[in-house]
């Protein structure tokens, strides 16, 4: 049984999380209850998207701390739109979100892909660009919640089988997500070109384009998280999601996913968002301030590293031993 | 002195000795009771198939490893290596096949790294550094400049460097752990001049080789382990090269290049005035059906740079490339991939598996594009793509979806292998099949590729083993410094005409 949860990080965060949920509970009554893990959840559900997003960019050896300040930009866009033209259709104003979303992300793959600059120094770049972006399309200026229109404010808080609608958006991309990552051609190279990059190549996989596409979906869901995140809070200026970078990509690495590329998967991404989420909604919960909050998320994101390293490790030495022992009765074929 | 022709040898006695050492890992008794003896101003070699124990006594002998039982003696007392620095003090030092410098660093730095002249201060002195390295590398009768960097220098020039760094510690033991394994014939030739220099200095070498005939150019003599024991040793001179190899493997091996002659079929692949801005310029040539066209030269001649090119890694600048009489343009691995040419790089470890993907996704990679339909996988294509090729090497897995990282290193071979036959290609480009591979795995790979070309697969094969490219060729292309020095029939074929090509030396 232990061996197994060992095995297998994702049933061990699994764990975890419900040893937190029994916890908390025990000192806060109510906090496990269904309505309440529902809240949990909901009030989850961006970061989980913006985590997969950040998966996709991570298992291909790369990195996206503009995901954040694609939510403001997008998120400033679209509700400066909604409320410039309160008579837009929903359904349209998504569709431009997800289009500016793809579009910051796809600059952010083409100077990766074409020009060959490390990622992080791209997206550290545009991460302060797209934010003054925000801030030049705004003048600085709020938009507030009586400016926009009431579809736009209220359909994702719309609840759906005791869950609102959002979170039911968080589950859909969750779906998506594995399919293209499980059991596409461009979920497969994303893997590849992470695990090995020249191998990669070799078999006839474009690195440097597969990059460039892991970039569009978490520019794409960062744009997604942009009009949800406006909604949610019912307000839009240029600081929204400040920092929320490094929340993305905290949840994947407590997930299990390799920073060094081609390990993880989605549902390291999403328990990884999940604790996090317990652990910000419990805090306040029992009575423990938000400052010690971020010492205790950063002191599990360290855990992790660690763990997870010690996992690597030790696989590592297990393979040499085999080699050693059977390299003298095996030929290559 | 268990050995009567080291007994025999007038007042010599070894300057270092190991008596019944062994080294037990779990599962594994690397080393069982080894003797073996070394002798200033002599070059012994240490030769034994992979696995056979020689990794683990130079590792012993370095500091690193610590033996369970047995002795070393330095100048006939016992000493204890119980780390690295330890055998540093004795003299102790070692040469590896793949030499760990730093580019970015100067030569001198190099060399001095960790145990650089200090001044009283306690700082570099740099002056001393610089000047040290200097007369250590005059000693080597090499004119390199201390002061440049390292990535500067060539291939063999970096050797001499790690081996001006081994003797910057007043080395009087040298062990070189196959020190030619990435070198040209060449760069072979002036490191021997290093290695005679350093033998009359009154150096000891223990040489570790897989190659005989480089063994039996240097060493004086020889000692041959097997299974973790040392099955003989003694001079050069009293013993042939069949009874080396009846040592080494404990059996004699028979047709070691299993060629088989296959008519040849019409031309599948012929190639014009192909040339790279910087690597190649010129090269023509033709390849037919089930045939295997080695190509030989030097390191650095552009052998590996014409196949990558053909396998759409690198651009050529110009040339014509016509497969089956069809004109053919490769912009990319896979435009290649699609032609039906692949190529199984040198480097199989780093530029073939990915280590974290399981086994079927591996064999598949190449071959996703037939395997999936409008950018979505088809898992049982898939899965019975690579059933198929995993039945067909024998492949040792518990399951098919077990990560290729998790499995021995003959294992992943077969991973490798089968992923690139998976595409069911034309055309298979091996770039140094039997890289450091012991002799045993070699004829099996031999056997392997003679049988593909049985099939009618055309084989490229580039090789730096004269024997190899001998054993196994229909024809070979002779490359120097970017260009053609000509393409041989097998009959015309002989070691002779071969290195003359390759070196210019006409």
């Amino acid at each position: 049984m232990i061996k197994y949860l060992f095995k297998y990080r994702e049933m061990l965060l699994v764990v975890i999380i419900a040893v937190l949920l029994g916890v908390f509970s025990s000192r806060s009554p109510g906090f496990s209850s269904p309505s309440n893990l529902s809240n949990i959840f909901n009030d989850t559900s961006i970061l989980i998207i913006l985590a997969l997003g950040q998966m996709t960019v991570i298992l291909t050896k790369s990195i996206d701390l503009s995901v954040a300040a694609n939510v403001a930009f997008t998120g400033m866009a679209v509700a400066m739109l909604n409320a410039a033209h309160p008579g837009l259709p929903l359904a349209f104003i998504v569709v431009i979100a997800l289009g500016i979303g793809a579009l910051l992300g796809a600059i952010n793959g083409l100077f990766v892909w074409k020009l060959g600059i490390p990622s992080i120094v791209v997206t550290l770049g545009t991460l302060t660009i797209y934010r003054g972006m925000a801030f030049v399309l705004s003048g600085g200026g709020w938009v507030n919640a009586h400016q926009m229109t009431e579809p736009f404010l209220q359909t994702p808080r719309q609840v759906f089988l005791g869950l609102p609608i959002l979170g039911w958006t968080a589950i859909v991309i969750v779906g998506v997500i594995y399919i293209v990552m499980s059991r596409t051609f461009l979920g497969r190279a994303i893997y590849a070109s992470g695990g090995n990059p020249t191998a990669a190549v070799y078999a006839g996989i474009d690195v440097g384009r597969t990059r460039f596409f892991a970039f569009v979906i978490s520019g794409t869901l960062a744009g997604l998280c942009g009009y949800l995140w406006v909604s949610r809070y019912a307000v839009a200026y240029v600081d929204i999601a400040a920092g929320f970078e490094l929340d993305s990509v905290a949840a994947c690495v407590i997930g299990g996913i390799s920073t060094l590329g081609g390990i993880g998967s989605v549902a390291g991404a999403v328990l990884g968002s999940l604790f996090l989420g317990v652990i910000k909604n419990a805090l306040p919960v029992i009575n423990i301030s938000p400052f010690s909050q971020m010492a205790i998320s950063g002191g599990v994101i360290i855990a992790a590293v660690i763990f997870n390293a010690r996992q690597e490790r030790r696989r590592g030495r297990i393979i040499l031993r085999d080699r050693g022992a059977s390299e003298k009765i095996e030929g290559i074929a | 002195m268990t050995h009567a022709a080291l007994a025999e040898l007038p007042s010599v006695s070894p300057i270092l000795e190991m008596r019944a050492i062994s080294k037990s890992f779990p599962g594994v008794k690397a080393l069982n009771e080894v003797n073996i003896e070394i002798f200033a101003g002599q070059v012994t070699a240490l030769i034994g198939e992979n696995g056979a124990g020689k990794s683990t006594l130079v590792k012993i002998l370095t500091g690193i490893y610590q033996s369970d039982e047995g002795e070393i003696h330095i100048d006939g007392k016992p000493v204890v290596f119980a780390n690295a620095q330890d055998a540093i003090h004795h003299g102790v030092t070692a040469i590896h096949q793949e030499t760990v410098l730093f580019d970015e660093l100067s030569v001198a730095e190099n060399i001095f790294i960790g145990h650089a002249p200090k001044t009283t201060l306690g700082l570099v002195n740099w002056k001393g550094v610089n000047a040290r390295a200097l007369a250590l590398l005059h000693s080597l009768e090499s004119n390199i400049d201390p002061r440049v960097r390292l990535k500067d220098l060539s291939i063999a020039q970096r050797h001499l460097v790690a081996i001006a760094r081994a003797l910057s510690v007043d080395a009087r033991i040298v062990i070189m752990d196959e020190p030619t394994a990435a070198l040209s014939r060449k760069e072979v030739d002036d490191l021997f001049q290093i290695v005679k220099r350093l033998k009359s200095q009154g150096k000891a070498i223990l040489f570790i080789s897989h190659k005989f005939d480089e063994v039996y150019e240097i060493a004086d003599n020889y000692a041959v382990f097997r299974d973790g024991k040392a099955v003989g040793s003694g001079t050069l001179a009293d013993i042939s090269q069949d009874d080396i190899v009846r040592l080494m493997v404990g059996r004699s091996i028979e047709h070691a290049f299993p060629k088989v002659d296959i008519p040849l079929g019409e031309t599948v692949l012929k190639v014009e005035n192909y040339s790279h801005p910087t690597e190649f310029r010129d090269i023509s040539f033709e390849l037919r059906k089930g045939e295997i066209l080695g190509i030989y030269g030097l390191v650095g001649a552009g052998r590996s740079e014409i196949c990558q090119s053909l396998f759409g890694v690198t651009r050529p600048s110009a040339g014509k490339l016509t497969l089956e009489g069809k004109a053919l343009d490769i912009r990319s691995p896979g435009d290649a991939i699609n032609a039906g040419i692949v190529y199984v790089p040198e480097e199989r470890g780093r530029h073939g598996a990915v280590l974290q993907l399981p086994i079927y996704q591996n064999i598949s990679l190449p071959s996703l594009g037939r395997t999936s339909r409008s950018g979505f996988l088809r898992a049982a294509e898939e899965l019975a793509l690579a059933r198929k090729y995993a039945e067909r090497f024998d492949l040792r897995a518990a399951a098919l979806s077990v990560p290729v990282g998790t499995l021995s290193g003959g294992n992943q071979q077969k991973v490798v292998i089968g992923k690139w036959l998976a595409t069911q290609p034309k055309i298979l480009i091996l770039d140094e099949p039997t890289k450091g591979i012991d002799i045993g795995s070699k004829a099996a790979v031999h056997a392997f590729i003679s049988e593909l070309a049985g099939e009618g697969l055309s084989i490229i094969m580039v090789s730096s083993e004269l024997p190899e490219i001998l054993g196994m060729s229909d024809r070979v292309l002779v490359m120097r410094e970017g260009l053609s020095a000509g393409l041989f029939e097998r009959a015309d074929l002989s070691a002779e005409t071969l290195v003359r090509a390759a070196t210019g030396n006409a």
